[in-house]
């Protein structure tokens, strides 16, 4: 695993502890799109009368995967290199950037034509190949935008989300002296006219994997602009990246994945394109790289395994308040929003991301999207129980403090109530407080405190009026009038 | 072979209330503390319904607030006691649905013991306890206000309690609803988060602030009053939303009927 580029400490997200509120530009139409396309995704799923059962099936075909991944990644490896495909397999990011560059240099590379990878995003592989001298060009619009812009992309399934049509203007003239409009038909026949060019030079296309079929040694890419086609086909060279995850047992088990993949990615039925690649275009070469890159740590934690059933629709990170509000930069690194905070701490370490399951208010909505069914929000709280209990920057002696003081209280009725009338204390005299510190200044920064009520505790009043309460007749429909106290 | 651990929408065999039957009062410790006039209300409107209710007085907490956090060495103490306190209660009813799903689901994560996760099972979120097991969805309270409705996320999600406050509220006299927009959406409250990362939870907050004041009703009600704590604390920093209550939906089950406001 490559640390060079993880930057959890620096991301202003998780910096924000008691600080500003972070928000990245144009948040806003963020927060909005995001939430529509929850919206629109819960309509499709109440439409479909079958939804529930796919997901059902789609989470067992993958668990079933994800148990036998050493016998389906080989019958897959088998199948594929019958018909002339070459597969390499990657301990990490080194390894797999290693096999990039090795067979770039063997056949001459210059420029390389990609259609959107996240596990590229993972290896760092632009700056790679960039370091290398060979010219990597992102042809997805959105990650286009993103690399032109020198930025990461803030959602795995539109990385230029929190770009606005006039940001894209703006870009376009300064980095590609093109005249500034923000009409979107002329801004996209721009990226469309300079792309062609690049397409029609490329030594090797890239691309990711959506599925790799065992059965018939096949992988799926699925798209909506045409440049997976054109980057996978036109170039003499294709070299795809899959995770050692991406494998399923048949194809038979495809349109399922397919159903569920694109209604909840973009609310498509179907995503324009579906490409089927049984193996070598006769006259062309082609290579898949599978790449473990960490994921059997999460195969080695039996909480966390279902996480790697996920397909990469980004309907978690829609749903999620904190994503909403945040956008993707804030996680740190490749992966954010839910899924993020559930893989990223066992794929780069949770000592580096042990902060991220704490970024969520456990509201659910992420597990209740998954087309997967990944139980998400039960995950996270099993990893903040690893970041407390192993090396990471949650692990805080403070906290521990603090917890084993509450549980000895919490131990006892007479404890509790010692304690109770502390807290109560505390927020009754917290108005007077020239400054709020720690967990009450992070309260008070925006909220006023619960009022200390006149009335004593409940117990105290249990004890004095619980044995007149006497049950009326068992419950009848009754009329408001019949009610007396 | 792996279990897939999955997250679907829950869907429990309720049992059936029966006359006479006793129930346990849990009555979780921000309640206690800070609104023991929703215990006052869940108290009085089960007696006045029927069922004789009792308080095991060594109760103190469900263990929800390490459990979050990753304390869950801490939490597993506080939840074996709860388990020994109410052991012998078949029925327990709580009036916050985000405790009640600490209990029901998450016992099991704390210590996969069967008997704390059965003790666990045992706890019902108040509503959901009128509606499922009792069967009752008019408590014959009237409240002539104008008034929306929060279900908290671990209502919603965890318990799949949606339907039940609802059809409470509908039976109450005089009463007129506001739906909420947006009403699937998270508070932002999220008990310890709302103190780690207090910009994103006031955030998230504000939205849901907004969407009730512009329902346009006088009280929002919820059977998590923990998520109007948070919620109601911000309009009232807002001089635009002051004037918005917050009540425990229970609070609004009794009023007026049973002599309380």
């Amino acid at each position: 695993m490559s640390d060079e580029h993880i930057d959890l400490e620096g991301a202003p997200f998780l910096k924000d502890k008691t600080a500003g509120l972070y928000e990245p530009a144009g948040s806003k139409t963020l927060e909005q799109s995001a939430q529509r396309s929850t919206k629109q995704n819960r309509e499709t799923a109440a439409s479909i009368p079958q939804w529930e059962a796919w997901r059902e099936a789609a989470s067992r075909i993958k668990a079933y995967a994800l148990s036998n991944l050493d016998k389906l990644l080989v019958e897959f490896e088998r199948n594929i290199t019958a018909r002339g495909a070459t597969v390499l397999y990657a301990d990490n990011a080194q390894e797999a950037n290693q096999h990039v560059l090795d067979i770039a240099r063997r056949h001459h590379v210059k420029t390389v034509v990609k259609s959107k990878s996240m596990v590229s995003e993972e290896l760092e592989l632009n700056h790679k190949l960039d370091a290398a001298g060979v010219r990597a060009v992102e042809t997805d619009l959105g990650e286009y935008l993103v690399q032109l812009a020198g930025q990461r992309p803030t959602h795995i399934v539109t990385p230029a989300l929190h770009l606005s049509a006039e940001d894209v203007g703006n870009l376009f003239s300064e980095k590609l002296g093109e005249p500034f409009t923000t009409e979107h038909q002329k801004l996209t026949d721009i990226a469309r006219r300079h792309l062609r060019e690049d397409f029609l030079r490329a030594d090797m296309g890239m691309s990711g994997v959506n599925f790799a079929m065992a059965d018939t040694g096949t992988i799926c890419i699925v798209e909506n602009e045409g440049n997976a086609g054109l980057s996978t086909s036109t170039p003499p060279l294709h070299v795809a990246l899959m995770g050692i995850e991406k494998v399923i047992p048949s194809i038979e088990h495809l349109p399922i994945f397919l159903n569920l993949l694109a209604r909840s990615g973009t609310g498509q039925k179907l995503t324009t394109y579906t490409h089927l690649i049984h193996g070598a275009t006769p006259g062309k070469e082609l290579y898949v790289i599978i790449l473990d890159n960490g994921r059997t740590n999460v195969l080695r934690d039996p909480a966390s395994r279902m996480s790697l059933a996920c397909i990469r629709c980004g309907t978690c990170l829609n749903a999620c308040p904190v994503y909403r509000r945040v956008g993707g930069w804030a996680y740190g690194w490749v992966y954010p929003g839910p899924i993020g905070s559930v893989i990223t701490p066992h794929l780069v370490g949770i000592d580096k991301a042990g902060t991220l399951p704490f970024a969520s208010s456990l509201c659910g909505y992420c597990g209740e999207v998954c087309p997967v069914k990944i139980d998400l929000p039960h995950q996270l709280v099993h990893l903040r129980h690893r970041a407390v209990n192993e090396p990471s920057p949650m692990n805080s002696l403070r906290q521990r403090v603090t917890w084993q003081l509450w549980s000895w209280a919490m131990s006892g009725p007479k404890r509790y109530r010692a304690a109770m009338a502390m807290v109560r204390l505390g927020v009754r005299t917290a108005k007077w407080l020239p400054w709020h510190f720690w967990e009450l200044g992070a309260w008070t920064r925006g909220r006023e405190l619960p009022q200390v009520p006149g009335r004593p505790p409940f117990r105290d009043w249990w004890r004095k009026n619980g044995a007149q309460l006497k049950p009326q007749a068992p419950h009848t429909e009754t009329s408001p009038g019949d009610e007396q106290s | 072979m792996i279990v897939p651990r999955q997250s679907s929408p829950p869907q429990w065999d309720y049992p059936k209330y029966r006359p006479g039957e006793p129930v346990a009062l849990f009555i979780p410790c921000y309640i206690d503390q800070f609104y023991p006039q929703v215990g006052e209300a869940t108290a009085r409107l089960l007696t006045r319904l029927g069922v004789p209710v009792v308080f095991p007085e060594g109760q103190t907490c469900c263990g929800q607030p390490a459990f979050n956090s990753g304390y869950w060495e801490e939490a597993r103490r506080v939840v074996r006691r709860f388990c020994d306190t109410f052991a012998v209660h078949r029925w327990i009813v709580c009036p916050s649905g985000s405790c009640a799903a600490m209990c029901r689901v998450f016992f099991g994560h704390v210590d996969p013991d069967d008997r704390i996760v059965e003790v666990g099972r045992r706890v019902f979120e108040l509503s959901e306890f009128l509606v499922e097991a009792m069967g009752v969805t008019d408590t014959g309270a009237t409240f002539p206000h104008k008034v929306t409705l929060h279900v908290g996320c671990h209502s919603r999600r965890e318990l799949g309690v949606i339907d039940p406050p609802l059809r409470l509220l509908e039976s109450v006299r005089g009463i007129s609803y506001c739906e909420l927009a947006d009403a699937e959406d998270c508070c932002g409250f999220g008990g310890t988060f709302s103190v780690k990362m207090p910009g994103t939870s006031l955030a998230i907050g504000r939205t849901k602030a907004e969407n009730i004041l512009r329902t346009g009703a006088d009280v929002v009600v919820s059977p998590d009053i923990s998520c109007l704590m948070h919620v109601h604390g911000i309009m009232q920093r807002d001089p635009a939303m002051k004037h918005v209550r917050a009540m425990h939906l229970v609070e609004v089950l009794v009023a007026e009927g049973d002599g309380q406001k």
